[in-house]
């Protein structure tokens, strides 16, 4: 059990708990072109009661699908989400010890960290990837949640270095942000309903994954759907997939009676 | 040169044990019980704002009565080796006799070797995915673990505390139910302790990941005056 002295304490810092227990990460140090899985269209954007975080399911390897049902938009506590694309390996081990140290630091305070905290904390993070994103493992991910103490949603979007951006209205990242971008900018009205906002990130989806190879589409096959997730005062809520299958359905039909 | 006086270990061992008893004995109790969906804590606790109850993990919760600041140190430990272990392996991994028996070397390592003992005890409960799952382990200040199964009490007259407990519980019992005896078993026949005194927290079964809550003065109203 892990006991420090006064003078030397880690306090609630899980990663640097981490370094002085010697369960560090250490920077990877790879040279060549590594092909490892990459994640793609994150979008996130803000509505009358909140945030509302979307993402596509697929990873690729080059030109390879390596993996259907990636979960790229996650929770990282009741109040807030992460939703990441870039290098899968790096991302989803980012967002581990991301989840941990909120919960780490909330037990160990006795209350949560504000909203604010929580993006500096995941900016520390990403800058801490820098070494790695120099090798191509870039990690670039979006931050939003509820700020339960200003009683408003707030996005946050990121630079490999940690540079960290608040957004006002919405924000869309990798490979397929320029047409999810396009279609959010478009639709985008202030103070939207969920509904109305739910139904915007899941249409800037499917024209990314329409012009964007590496962006997936609902899968309706394998019954495969983006992950849609809101968060307001009542906390994060994922958007379950029968509500998804026939959001993507209208939409579907939509398209076809061009 | 002068030579210390020879102490018979018998003596140093008792004089630190009567030093840790009396620190304890002067703080104010608290009580463990099982119920149909989980575990009650209820503290005797003035402090709104220092807990005597806490989250460990997700199905774990610790409390301590004693010297604030050293229940807390321990508090604070067992909340770092469960998220370490649970980072290292995985979160089904992280028990309750395992922290248990880590506090009791702590313990039982500060007792023997140091100045002064540690003038806590505490209690490590676990929620299980069933009802025969349940754990609970009381730590005192020399280390001594005891393994409970229905019902512990800690801090001063414990062993009262723990009469009247035993006197009442059933297996079966609702949470209302086991608040309510809580409650009454820490006052005695004699006094009625204010709501606002109370610490109440539980680990209940079936809640999603995380088990622990904690009950605030209205929720406590409302469950004692049902």
């Amino acid at each position: 059990m892990p006991i420090f002295d006064p003078v030397d304490d880690p306090g609630s810092n899980f990663p640097e708990l981490l370094r002085r227990v010697g369960l560090g990460t250490s920077a990877v140090a790879a040279g060549g072109d590594l092909s490892v899985p990459h994640g793609t269209t994150c979008v996130a954007l803000r509505f009358a009661d909140g945030v509302v975080l979307a993402g596509d399911r697929r990873a690729t390897s080059g030109n390879l699908i390596s993996h259907r049902s990636m979960e790229k938009v996650v929770q990282a506590d009741q109040f807030s989400g992460v939703a990441i694309a870039g290098a899968a390996g790096p991302a989803m081990e980012m967002i581990r010890l991301f989840q941990l140290q909120l919960e780490h630091y909330e037990k160990v305070e006795g209350s949560a960290l504000s909203l604010e905290g929580k993006a500096n904390q995941l900016s520390m993070m990403v800058r801490g990837n820098l070494p790695a994103a120099m090798q191509g493992m870039v990690v670039v991910p979006l931050f939003a949640g509820f700020d339960t103490r200003r009683v408003v949603g707030r996005l946050f979007a990121y630079d490999v270095t940690g540079g960290r951006y608040e957004e006002r209205d919405y924000v869309a990242t990798g490979s397929g942000s320029l047409h999810a971008g396009t279609v959010i900018k478009v639709g985008y009205r202030t103070d939207m309903t969920r509904d109305d906002a739910v139904t915007l990130v899941c249409r800037a989806l499917w024209e990314a994954a329409d012009a964007d190879s590496a962006t997936g589409g609902p899968d309706a096959l394998r019954g495969i759907y983006p992950i849609v997730a809101t968060v307001t005062a009542a906390g994060w809520e994922r958007v379950g997939d029968d509500e998804l299958a026939s959001r993507y359905e209208a939409i579907a039909n939509e398209v076809r009676a061009r | 040169m002068s030579m210390p006086f020879y102490v018979a270990p018998e003596q140093v061992m008792k004089d630190r044990a009567d030093y840790a008893r009396k620190g304890i004995a002067r703080g104010r109790a608290l009580v463990a019980l099982r119920y149909t969906d989980g575990i009650a804590i209820v503290a005797e606790n003035p402090s709104e704002t220092l807990r005597k109850i806490s989250e460990i993990y997700d199905r774990i919760a610790f409390a301590g009565v004693g010297k604030y600041n050293e229940f807390d140190q321990l508090r604070v430990a067992g909340v770092r080796a469960a998220d370490l272990k649970g980072f290292q392996y995985s979160r089904d991994d992280v028990d309750a006799r395992s922290l248990a028996n880590q506090y009791a070397q702590i313990l039982g390592q500060i007792f023997t070797h140091e100045m002064k003992p540690m003038e806590v005890e505490i209690l490590v409960a676990e929620v299980g995915q069933v009802p025969a799952g349940d754990q609970m382990f009381q730590i005192l200040y020399d280390g001594t673990v005891m393994d409970e199964r229905d019902h512990s009490a800690l801090g001063g007259d414990s062993e009262a505390i723990n009469t009247r407990l035993a006197e009442s519980y059933a297996d079966g019992l609702d949470l209302a139910a086991v608040v309510r005896l809580g409650i009454s078993a820490l006052s005695g026949p004699d006094r009625t302790i204010p709501t606002r005194e109370l610490e109440v927290a539980k680990l209940s079964r079936g809640d999603g990941r995380r088990c622990f809550r904690r009950l605030d003065d209205d929720e406590v109203d409302a469950l004692v005056g049902s």
